[in-house]
C-alpha cells in the first residue's frame, strides 16, 4: 500500500460490503438467539428475497427503495413457512437434527428458484451511477445506498428491540426462556417474530447483495460461510455482536483481496472463523456459552 | 443396462463408504459433520495428485488420500470438538467450501475448474471397460466389507462403548473418567479417514476430478443415506447406501417422464425431491430402518 489513501479505499470498501452482511448475520443470530439452532437456510432466505425483489423490481418496476421491503415480507414468510411446517417438528429431536434439516431446506429452496427462473445470472433496473472522487478515494453512489439501506433496517430491529415491548419480549426469551415463559411471554409467539424478523432481514440483504453484482439460485449460499464468520465472530447469538462482526469480516475479506487473490476472500472468513474459536470462542460481543 | 447396473453398485459402493465414515462421527460420537465433501474431495485430490503428478502407486495414493483427510479432520476436531456443536456444524460446512475454493483457484496444483483429468485406475486400458468397472466393483466393495468389519469391530468394543457414552451425555462419560476431547478426535479421525478413501477411489475410478464433484449436495446424499439406513447403526450405513442410490436413480426416471420441462428444471426437480425426501425422513423416520439396537434416546 502506497500512501494513507489505499488504506482508507481499503477500509471504506470493506465497511460498505460488511453493512451488507450484517443483515444476514444479524437474521442468523436472531434466529439462533431465540431457538438456538443455527438455521443454515438463512443461504435460501437471501436467494428468495434477492428473487422476490428482482420480481418486484423488474417485472413490475417497482424502484428498489420500494422492491426492498417487498423482499422482505416474502423472504420472512417463506421463513416462517419453512420453520413452522418444517423444522418446529423437528425440534424435540435436538438443535443439530433441526440445523442439518435447514440445509436441506436451502438445498429445496435453491431448486424452486432454479426450477422457477433457471440458472442465468440476472440484474436489477438500476441507474448506472459513475463513482464518486474524493481526493482519490472512489465511492460508488450504489454502494453507499445499499449501506444506508443495510443501516436502516438493522437500525429498525435495534428499536424494536430496545423500546418495544415486543422486543422486551424477545429479548426476555433469548436471556432465559423459562424465566420468560413463567412471566407470561408466549415462547411460540416469540420463535415465529423471531424467524420471521431474522429471514426478512436475510431476504433485504440477499437483495442488496444481488444489487452489488447479480443474482442466480446460489447467491445466498455463495455469501454464506462469509455470514456464518460475521455471526461467529461477533458472538454467536449477539445481535450487536453480528453487526460488529460483519464488519470485521467486510475488512477482513478486503484487506485479503488485495494482500492475497480476491477469490480466497472466503477463505478469509473461514480463518475468521478458527481463529475466533480458538481463542475467544464466545465471540467479540461474547453471547451465552 | 449391465453396465450402468454395475456402474451404479459401484457408486452405491462410494455412497457406503462414505456413510460407514460419516456413522463414526456423527452415528456413534454425535458429532455433526455438514462438511463431509471436503473430505471426500482431500482425499480424492490428494490421491489422483500423487499418482498422476508423482507417479505414485496406486495403493499408495489411496492410503496417502486416507491419511491426509485423517489429518484434515484430526485438526479440525482438535479445535472446535471441546466447543458445542452448532460451531462444529458451521466449521465443518465451512470447511468443505474452502477445499472446494482452493481446488478451483490453485490452478498450479489442482487446474482450478477445468478440474484434473487422466486419473489412471487399476488396469485401466488393458481391459474392456466393462472388464474395469467389474473390478472396481470388486475393490470399492471389499474396501466396504472392510471397513464395515474393523468399524463394527470396534463399534462393539470398549472404544465404541465410550464414543456412544459421548454421544449421550459427554458430561457423564467425563465424570467416568473418559478423556473426552481425545475420543472424540480419534472418532473425526477415523471417520474422515473412511471418507478421504472413498475420496481417493472415487478418482481413480472416475479418472477426472473438478471442485464442481464436491458440492454441498453429496454431503445431504450421505446425511440421507445414514438416516434412512438408521444413524448408528453400521449395517444401516450400508442398506442407507443402497437406498440413495435407487432414490437418486429413480428420480431420474421420474424427473424424465414429467412433460415439458427442460433439462435445468429436471435437474432442479431431483436435486428438490432429495432434499425433500431427508426433511420427511428426519421427521416421521429418524430411527431409519435399521435402528440401532444399543441406542437408548429417539
Amino acid at each position: 500500500m502506497e500512501d494513507w489513501r489505499d488504506l482508507a479505499q481499503v477500509l471504506l470498501n470493506g465497511v460498505m460490503a460488511g453493512s451488507v452482511l450484517m443483515l444476514p448475520a444479524i437474521g442468523f443470530n436472531c434466529i439462533f438467539a431465540v431457538l438456538r439452532y443455527p438455521n443454515f437456510a438463512v443461504a435460501g432466505f437471501c436467494t428468495a428475497g434477492a428473487f422476490a425483489g428482482w420480481v418486484a423490481n423488474v417485472q413490475f418496476g417497482v424502484p428498489v427503495a420500494a422492491a426492498l421491503p417487498i423482499a422482505f415480507l416474502v423472504a420472512a414468510a417463506v421463513g416462517l413457512l419453512a420453520e413452522e411446517v418444517a423444522l418446529k417438528p423437528l425440534r424435540p429431536a435436538g438443535p443439530l437434527t433441526v440445523a442439518i434439516a435447514s440445509v436441506a431446506i436451502t438445498i429445496l429452496l435453491e431448486n424452486i428458484i432454479r426450477f422457477s427462473f433457471g440458472n442465468d445470472l440476472r440484474g436489477y433496473d438500476l441507474a448506472i451511477l459513475r463513482d464518486w472522487r474524493f481526493d482519490g478515494i472512489r465511492v460508488n453512489p450504489q454502494q453507499l445506498q445499499n449501506t444506508g439501506y443495510a443501516i436502516i433496517a438493522a437500525g429498525s430491529l435495534f428499536t424494536l428491540l430496545a423500546f418495544t415491548r415486543l422486543g422486551r419480549a424477545m429479548r426476555a426469551v433469548a436471556d432465559n426462556p423459562v424465566l420468560a415463559d413463567i412471566k407470561g411471554v408466549d415462547p411460540n409467539r416469540i420463535a415465529r417474530v423471531a424467524v420471521f424478523i431474522g429471514a426478512g432481514l436475510a431476504g433485504v440483504g440477499g437483495m442488496l447483495i444481488g444489487i452489488d453484482t447479480s443474482i442466480d439460485p446460489l447467491t445466498g449460499f455463495r455469501v454464506v460461510l462469509s455470514v456464518f464468520a460475521a455471526a461467529v465472530v461477533g458472538g454467536l447469538g449477539s445481535i450487536p455482536g453480528a453487526a460488529l462482526g460483519a464488519m470485521v469480516v467486510g475488512v477482513g475479506e478486503e484487506l485479503a483481496g488485495v494482500v492475497l487473490e480476491p477469490a480466497y476472500r472466503t477463505v478469509t472468513a473461514f480463518l475468521a472463523i478458527l481463529l475466533v474459536l480458538t481463542f475467544r470462542p464466545q465471540g467479540l460481543l461474547g453471547g451465552r456459552n | 443396462m449391465d453396465a450402468y447396473l454395475v456402474a451404479m453398485l459401484v457408486f452405491a459402493g462410494f455412497y457406503a463408504l462414505m456413510a460407514l465414515g460419516l456413522n463414526v462421527i456423527w452415528g456413534l460420537t454425535g458429532m455433526v459433520n455438514l462438511g463431509l465433501v471436503g473430505f471426500f474431495g482431500v482425499g480424492a485430490y490428494a490421491s489422483a495428485l500423487l499418482t498422476s503428478k508423482l507417479a505414485w502407486p496406486m495403493p499408495l495414493g489411496w492410503a496417502a488420500g486416507a491419511t491426509i483427510a485423517a489429518l484434515a479432520g484430526g485438526i479440525m476436531a482438535l479445535i472446535v470438538a471441546r466447543l458445542r456443536g452448532d460451531y462444529l456444524a458451521i466449521v465443518t460446512l465451512g470447511f468443505a467450501e474452502v477445499i472446494r475454493l482452493v481446488a478451483s483457484n490453485e490452478v498450479w496444483l489442482t487446474n482450478g475448474t477445468d478440474g484434473i483429468s487422466g486419473i489412471p485406475g487399476p488396469w485401466r486400458g488393458a481391459v474392456t471397460p466393462q472388464q474395469f468397472n467389474l473390478i472396481f466393483l470388486g475393490i470399492v466393495w471389499t474396501a466396504v466389507a472392510i471397513a464395515f468389519y474393523l468399524l463394527s469391530r470396534a463399534s462393539h468394543s470398549p472404544f465404541g462403548r465410550v464414543l456412544r457414552a459421548i454421544r449421550e451425555d459427554e458430561d457423564v462419560a467425563a465424570v467416568a473418567g473418559k478423556p473426552v476431547l481425545w475420543f472424540k478426535v480419534r472418532a473425526f479421525v477415523t471417520g474422515a479417514a473412511v471418507l478421504g478413501m472413498a475420496g481417493a477411489l472415487y478418482a481413480h475410478y472416475n479418472a477426472f476430478i473438478a471442485p464442481e464433484g464436491f458440492a454441498p449436495l453429496l454431503t445431504i446424499y450421505i446425511v440421507l443415506a445414514l438416516t434412512a439406513g438408521g444413524v448408528g447403526s453400521m449395517r444401516g450405513a450400508i442398506i442407507g447406501a443402497i437406498f440413495l442410490i435407487t432414490l437418486i436413480e429413480g428420480t431420474r426416471f421420474l424427473a424424465a417422464a414429467v412433460p415439458g420441462v427442460t433439462p435445468v428444471q429436471k435437474a432442479a426437480l431431483r436435486e428438490g425431491a432429495i432434499a425433500l425426501t431427508l426433511i420427511l425422513l428426519l421427521r416421521f423416520r429418524p430411527q431409519g430402518l435399521i435402528p440401532e439396537r444399543t441406542r437408548t434416546k429417539a
